[in-house]
């Protein structure tokens, strides 16, 4: 449904989106993770046809954004980070001029507003000023706007920025109803968010794809993530050994080595303490057990780690080239 | 053709959503109206001191109407900048562009929409003075012809206010900015024929073909000239047609 190849954007001396090449099949939800500045909005902005690419090509639904703008627009719904609201303009007003740029007849159009207004509920406001709406509603009468012609696709640029944690859920929610009719690319830079939501997740850093990967994989690196180091005065090979055994540990792998102390970092099943398991299978053996202390990472450092680790993998092969 | 009503349609009602609408009415209103009376009390005298037998006719179009609108022109140059300054700049700040620019219509959809939407506002201006003509073919007996002609040559200024304004206001996301180098760039063309008669005759045919009050002079007369449309007409086009690589290259700056 969505085909993007190659794409580059610079701005003058700066490349916002180095050689960005991702594909989002029918139906499907695409979460697109990076920091800040990591070219998210500037790789959706391509996508919806608000600005061409330097190199590369999108395609949606088939057309490409810069040789059929107009059949591709038609197709997509995009919400952008700042939700393009009219201030002065009441909600169904501002979404009654919304259908009508968007193709939608005459006839249609009222039925068309009073159900998406339904969908996504700002229907009690619905003769309220956008200016006067809180950022929840704006973000959702933002969505409604998206959502008008029914698009095949969906381009949501941070699509729960700014909403309280209730209307993070319901927003979530209500994207993932979305797909199946629709298909979803949507942008963020919270983690958690991405495995609630998506199918797939592209990771972008610096304007490059790191990573594309299943949420399912990538919780599986959030969870190898909370992790203990235990240093313990036994043999690499011993230690690893039984402590790999304890209920629980998912992994274990020996960090460091140095004067016969052991450093031995520990995976384990996301919420669960293992460290009294630990500590008694050390003191079992009969081994000192000299340090033992969970490595919990905050979510920007898990987000490092795993740009780093992947910077090591083909992804970077083809920046060195 | 129905996005561009959509968007003319979308602009004229945010004009009227805003007080943007009410003090450009009302500011025409009043300064037409100061115009109008002191212009009308001057043709009153002028009238009785002519009237004697033997006397020079008095003409209302060329003694009254002609002069009140050539000075009313001067409002414009203050109204208009109020109604485009706001056309892009505000769509850029507020990122309502994004809306317009993802939606399928094409950008020359859009500057045509913007530009109507201006051009109902500025018609909707020119409409209060019709309370004033309407006195006088009421009271008086003026040709019907030339005031018909000084509106369409109104019309055609106007459009060429507005379009440079449209113009203008596309280079910036500040209102005001986008305001006064309105004013200034409005006023340039006004005033830019006063050097004419220091210069070589070239550049004299040049400032004089420039200004853009000199061409609304016949069609107060009564005359349509394809001088003065062309001038006019091509003046229009090219400031649209300016605003629309404006828009273009700050899609590619981002």
């Amino acid at each position: 449904m969505i085909e993007v190849e190659h794409l580059t954007k610079r701005y003058g001396h700066f490349t916002a989106v180095n050689d960005v090449s991702f594909k989002v099949e029918k139906g499907e939800i695409l979460g697109f993770l990076g920091p800040n500045g990591a070219g998210k909005t500037t790789t959706m902005r391509i996508l919806t046809g608000y600005m061409p690419a330097t190199e590369g090509r999108a395609r949606v639904a088939g057309f490409d954004v810069v040789d059929e703008p107009i059949e591709a627009k038609r197709r997509t719904g995009y919400l952008p980070e700042t939700p393009p609201l009219y201030t002065d303009m009441t909600v169904r007003d501002y979404l009654m001029f919304c259908a009508r740029i968007k193709g939608l007849g005459r006839g249609e159009r009222g039925a068309r507003v009073k159900a998406v207004m339904e969908r996504v509920r700002v229907a009690d406001m619905a003769d309220r000023h956008c200016g006067k709406l809180s950022k929840g509603y704006r973000q959702r009468v933002g969505l409604a706007q998206a959502l008008l012609a029914n698009p095949d696709v969906l381009v949501l640029d941070e699509p729960t920025a700014g909403l309280d944690p209730k209307q993070i859920i319901e927003t979530r929610k209500l994207i993932k109803e979305l797909a199946g009719d629709h298909t979803v690319v949507l942008s963020t830079h919270i983690l958690p968010e991405v495995s609630q939501t998506c199918q797939r997740v592209v990771i972008i850093n610096k304007g490059r794809v790191v990573a594309e990967d299943t949420p399912d994989n990538l919780t599986s690196r959030l969870r190898g993530s909370e992790s203990q180091l235990v240093q313990v005065d036994a043999r690499g090979e011993d230690a690893v050994a039984i402590l790999g055994t304890v209920d629980g540990v998912t992994g274990a792998t020996v960090t460091d080595v140095k004067d016969g102390l052991t450093t031995i970092e520990i995976a384990s099943v996301a919420g669960r303490d293992i460290r009294r398991d630990l500590a008694a299978a050390v003191v079992q053996r009969g081994w000192g057990l000299l340090e033992l202390r969970p490595v919990r990472m905050s979510l920007e450092d898990v987000f490092l780690t795993l740009t780093t680790v992947e910077a090591d993998t083909p992804a970077a092969g083809t920046e060195a080239a | 053709m129905s996005n561009i009503i959509a968007i003319a349609h979308k602009e004229l009602k945010g004009y009227f959503a805003s007080p943007i609408a009410y003090v450009v009415l009302g500011l025409f209103a009043l300064m037409f109206g100061f115009f109008f009376y002191s212009l009308l009390l001057y043709f009153d005298r002028q009238a009785m001191q002519m009237a004697g037998p033997g006397g020079p006719p008095v003409n209302i179009n060329d003694q009254l109407i002609r002069p009140v609108f050539l000075n009313a022109t001067v409002i414009l140059l203050f109204v208009l900048p109020l109604v485009t300054m706001r056309t892009y700049s505000e769509e850029k700040r507020s990122g309502t562009m994004e809306l317009l620019l993802t939606a399928p219509v094409t950008d020359l959809e859009i500057i045509l929409g913007k530009f109507l939407g201006a051009m109902g506002l500025f018609a909707a201006m020119l409409a209060v003075s019709l309370v004033h003509v309407g006195v006088l073919f009421w009271k008086g007996n003026p040709e019907p012809l030339p005031v018909l002609t000084t509106y369409v040559g109104l019309l055609l200024m106007g459009g060429c206010f507005i379009s440079l304004g449209l113009l203008i206001s596309s280079f910036t996301r500040n209102q005001i900015v986008a305001g006064m180098i309105t004013f200034a760039a409005f006023l340039m063309l006004w005033v830019i024929n006063w050097i004419a008669s220091f210069v070589n005759p070239t550049a004299q045919a040049i400032l004089n073909y420039l200004s853009i009050t000199d061409h609304l002079d016949d069609f107060t007369r009564g005359v349509i000239d394809t001088r003065h449309l062309v001038y006019y007409i091509s003046f229009i086009t090219f400031s649209l047609f300016l605003t629309a690589r404006s828009v273009d290259t700050e899609r590619w700056r981002g």
